[in-house]
């Protein structure tokens, strides 16, 4: 006695999973890699930062082991023998040689056994998605690190960790379920009850098909059935779990406007699109770390531009010629009308395929240089395609002559050209 | 769900047994666990438990999720495997499926067991009577554990292969390390000398004799292989006079680190690595019946023994008996959430029918334990724990009583039969049938298909071939091929599996896999 050691290593080696947690990722990264890719397709492009549930089919992660088949003679001893003796016989079912007691099993919450789900934490999601841009390190971390973060409260949620469980919370929610679920059914039973009392209580009436009796039964097995069911609710349940929730929200300085513009002339499919939508993340991105405030609007042009959501924006399809400067008319509009430059940091994105009616270049140029280059911090202008360049191209080439702090251009073919666009933009906040 | 919702302080018990109960609230401190494992230590005295000491670390929740995944290794080599453990764990903590995750302990010397921050006193003095008394004598007394492991060298060990396999990480890359340890995983099952002693595990005496070993085993293979082909002597396999090896080989991972032609020193060294850790968890699973029936059986004894002292009072006991119930509840094989026969339950069963016929035998028990019934329990019981594992522990051990309180009962799935049969049940002519077939389930031969080496074509190809013989024609499963590209990748060269059952080859599989004969 006296020869027991307790120890609490609360403090110490936390997390030491991470490596075989990093090791598994590393090796089912293709897996990981899609669904983050097909999650980016469908999350707004300023919800880009949360985990994600990303599946596996569990057969490409099984640990292979030899081990028996099915077939042959095989015995077993089970529990809980009711009815049999030895030398009784069991038809097995139909279907030719199925075994009986199943080796699957069945997964509580529907999520299919054959699929390995698990959650990747909101910095894999971005690790993930900077891997597919080839974003160098340094950019990675400043955008995923800022400088202060505050906890907040932000109310409850129905997943979390034992630890953060609201008790109070849970157990009104359980409660507010069971009067829920047995509220209407109490009521029946008082009404049932005082009828039997009532019943009981009145003289006998010679009514032979429903004798007094008969009618006490009935009510009394109603009554019997309606209790049973009030009893089946369960004092608490998972649904009931409330768990308080914080998020972490950065600190940075002030407020921000993000312009999206976007050709979406029949000649940009869904891959430019798609392209473009991850060069849009990358501005957000970058954007979110800096300011505390970010607007981002959305201007769709072919012949004509227009404000549009973000749905629109990137999924909804349009033909036509192509007018570029009706989205820069639009653009200067909204800056004059809500975005002033004296309270707004302005940063635009502009992502094209090139195609541009000839005579609207030369007065893009001159709407870019007089009236809006001067008023943005920055204005980037992407071109995806893996063609020749036309008109656009070299009326911009020009601008970045006269602007080369604030204006930068790029061609795109590929979601890993999308950066050297943003190196420039990092160089420039570096110097 | 229980252990997440406060529940309000139990009242204190009326009548007050002989002392006062050490504590009446269900909040832990680390004075408050140090008493209740004063006094358990008495208690498990009382008892002639005889422990290693034991180290008792209390630890989170996430910490403990850490422990599960990593098969319980304190410090185990970095592999994806245990990182997928460690999500499939932490998946089923937040959805508060997990089981019995308040309870793990090392097989070392002093033996650790962790404790769970959130758990409640009662459950705390429940896993130290279990894992620090239960687990801990099991390990010190069973005889499996005294021959085949070394409790005081494991930690070391264990340490030693995780710097060995991060120095081979950072000089030939992850990728490479990683395939040869799933490989060696693959096989790890047949990685054990089930029979011969092996030598004990020692971190110092491995890093010692590793600069030697690698000189002189690479010396060695080439040997094996420095054959000039003569030509018309063995030609025909048939009249080939010497097999290599001479004798099947029942350790495949041993048998690969020793011969495999190709392999790098390095890779060998893994793969002994593997072996060694095959080996120390090998009594593990040949006992799990008997180590967690042992544990259980104490956690039950030793807690009741604190409540009759008065030490703990009635709600303690409340809380525990419900935990206690959970452990040991036997789901009848028609329920949904039936999966096989729980071994916390077979085990506790068979360990308190013992004492049971020990204290007051019936004619029954008489007759089937003529050298036990009606002697010392205690005495019994220690004998059971000391001298089996749990293929012979049930054969010996597993009374009628216990039969038909679980109702066992056998039956046969014949391929060649349409029914199902049901071969014995709990009644006096198929106790001794039922008996041997459950302690039949528990023979590691007997639940793995028991493959062997069989020979090396040392002169030809350089294949290797293995021979599968199957019991009761059962075949083996679908992941044969996938597992044979893993004893592929580590010999070299082309390997041939045949099932062959009395003298006739009635299947085949190959790797890399020839154009005919695939099942």
């Amino acid at each position: 006695m006296g020869m027991t050691h307790i120890v609490d290593r609360r403090l110490n080696g936390k997390n030491k999973s991470a490596v075989n947690r990093e090791r598994f990722l590393r090796r089912y990264r293709h897996h990981i890699k899609k669904a983050v890719s097909d999650a980016v397709q469908k999350r707004s492009i300023t919800d880009i930062e949360r985990g994600e549930k990303v599946s596996i089919p569990t057969r490409d992660i099984e640990e292979p082991v030899f081990h028996h088949g099915q077939g042959g003679r095989q015995e077993v001893v089970h529990p809980g023998n009711q009815e049999w003796v030895a030398g009784d016989t069991i038809p097995k079912p139909e279907g030719g040689g199925g075994q009986g007691q199943g080796q699957g099993k069945a997964s509580p919450d529907g999520e299919g056994m054959d699929e390995f789900a698990f959650q990747i934490t909101q910095e894999e999601f971005l690790d993930f998605l900077f891997d597919d841009l080839e974003l160098p390190n340094l950019a990675r971390k400043k955008l995923k690190d800022t400088e202060a973060f505050s906890y907040v409260r932000s109310g409850f949620t129905t997943q979390g960790v034992p630890a953060k469980l609201d008790v109070v919370r849970s157990l009104r929610g359980a409660h507010a379920r069971r009067l829920g679920l047995g509220g209407a059914r109490k009521k029946k039973i008082r009404d049932l009850e005082a009828q039997l009392a009532a019943l009981k209580s009145a003289p006998e009436e010679l009514d032979l098909a429903f004798s007094h009796a008969d009618q006490i039964r009935v009510l009394e097995e109603e009554i019997a059935r309606l209790k049973a069911n009030v009893r089946r609710i369960p004092f608490i349940d998972e649904i009931d779990l409330r768990y308080r929730q914080h998020l972490k929200q950065p600190k940075p300085a002030t407020s921000a406007v993000m312009f999206c513009l976007m050709d979406v002339s029949g000649s940009m499919t869904q891959m430019h699109k798609d392209i473009a939508k991850r060069f849009f993340i990358l501005l957000y991105l970058f954007l979110k770390k800096n300011y505390k405030k970010i607007d981002v609007v959305f201007i769709r042009h072919h012949t004509s531009a227009k404000e549009v959501d973000e749905e629109e924006f990137f999924y909804s399809r349009e033909t036509g010629g192509t007018i570029v400067s009706s989205a820069l008319k639009l653009m200067n509009k909204i800056i004059q009308s809500r975005y002033s430059p004296a309270e707004w940091n302005i940063y635009a994105a502009q992502a094209s395929d090139g195609d541009n009616w000839n005579d609207d270049s030369p007065i893009c140029s001159k709407l870019l240089s007089e009236r809006i280059l001067p008023q943005v911090q920055y204005y980037s202008y992407i071109e995806i395609t893996p063609q020749d360049h036309q008109m656009l191209w070299y009326e911009y080439e020009k601008i970045m002559e006269q602007y080369p702090q604030s204006f930068a251009m790029q061609q795109i073919a590929d979601p890993r050209d999308i950066y050297p666009v943003f190196r420039q933009l990092f160089e420039r906040k570096a110097a | 769900m229980s252990s997440l919702i406060d529940r309000p302080n139990a009242p204190e018990s009326e009548q007050p047994r002989a002392g006062s109960p050490i504590s009446t609230s269900s909040e832990w401190t680390f004075d408050l666990i140090r008493q209740y494992d004063e006094e358990i230590a008495k208690c498990a005295a009382e008892f002639g438990l005889d422990t290693y000491p034991n180290q008792v670390e209390v630890i989170t929740a996430e910490q403990m999720m850490d422990a599960y995944s990593s098969v319980g290794m304190p410090v185990g080599y970095h592999h994806w495997s245990f990182g997928k453990q460690f999500l499939q764990t932490a998946k089923g903590y937040q959805r508060g499926q997990m089981g019995l995750a308040y309870e793990i302990v090392i097989n070392s010397n002093p033996c650790i067991a962790y404790l769970m921050e959130e758990n409640t006193l009662p459950m705390q003095a429940l896993v130290i009577a279990h894992a620090s008394y239960g687990h801990n004598s099991f390990f010190k007394g069973n005889y499996l554990f005294r021959t085949w492991t070394d409790a005081s060298a494991i930690i070391d060990y264990l340490v030693f292969a995780r710097h060995y396999v991060s120095e081979c990480e950072e000089r030939y890359g992850v990728d490479a390390v990683e395939e040869i340890l799933d490989s060696c995983h693959a096989l790890m099952n047949y990685g054990v000398d089930r029979y011969k002693r092996p030598s004990p595990i020692s971190a110092a005496e491995e890093r010692r004799r590793q600069k030697e070993r690698e000189e002189y085993e690479q010396r060695r293979i080439n040997d094996l292989w420095r054959t000039i082909p003569k030509a018309n002597e063995d030609d025909d396999p048939v009249r080939r006079k010497t097999r290599f090896p001479a004798e099947p080989q029942e350790n495949l991972l041993y048998f690969i680190e020793k011969n495999a032609p190709l392999l790098e020193t390095w890779q060998r060294e893994l793969i002994r690595i593997v072996r060694k850790l095959a080996q120390y968890f090998y009594p593990q699973r040949q006992t799990q019946v008997m180590n967690e029936g042992w544990a259980t059986f104490w956690h039950y004894t030793l807690l009741h023994r604190m409540y009759d002292k008065g030490l703990v009072n009635d709600g303690f006991m409340l809380e525990f008996l419900q935990s206690h119930s959970a452990v040991v509840y036997q789901p009848p094989f028609n329920s949904p959430w039936y999966s096989g026969i729980n071994p916390y339950t077979l085990g506790f069963s068979i360990f308190t029918d013992l004492r049971r016929l020990s204290e007051n035998p019936t004619d029954e028990d008489r007759e089937w334990f003529p050298d036990m019934a009606g002697k010392d329990w205690l005495e019994n019981l220690h004998f059971a724990m000391r001298n089996f594992k749990d293929e012979s522990f049930i054969q010996q051990f597993l009374s009628p009583k216990v039969m038909r309180d679980l109702r066992l009962f056998a039956i046969e799935n014949d391929d060649q039969e349409d029914h199902y049969k049901v071969t014995a049940i709990h009644d006096e002519p198929g106790y001794r049938t039922l008996r041997e077939k459950l302690a039949r389930q528990y023979n590691l031969s007997y639940r793995e298909p028991n493959i062997q080496i069989y020979s090396v074509d040392v002169r030809g190809d350089r294949s290797l071939t293995l021979r599968h013989i199957p019991v009761d024609r059962v075949p083996l499963g679908k992941e044969t091929d996938e597992v044979l590209r893993h004893a592929h990748r580590l010999w070299g060269f082309d390997v041939h599996l045949e099932s062959v059952d009395e003298g006739v080859v009635v299947a085949e599989h190959h790797c890399p896999q020839g154009t005919d004969d695939e099942h």
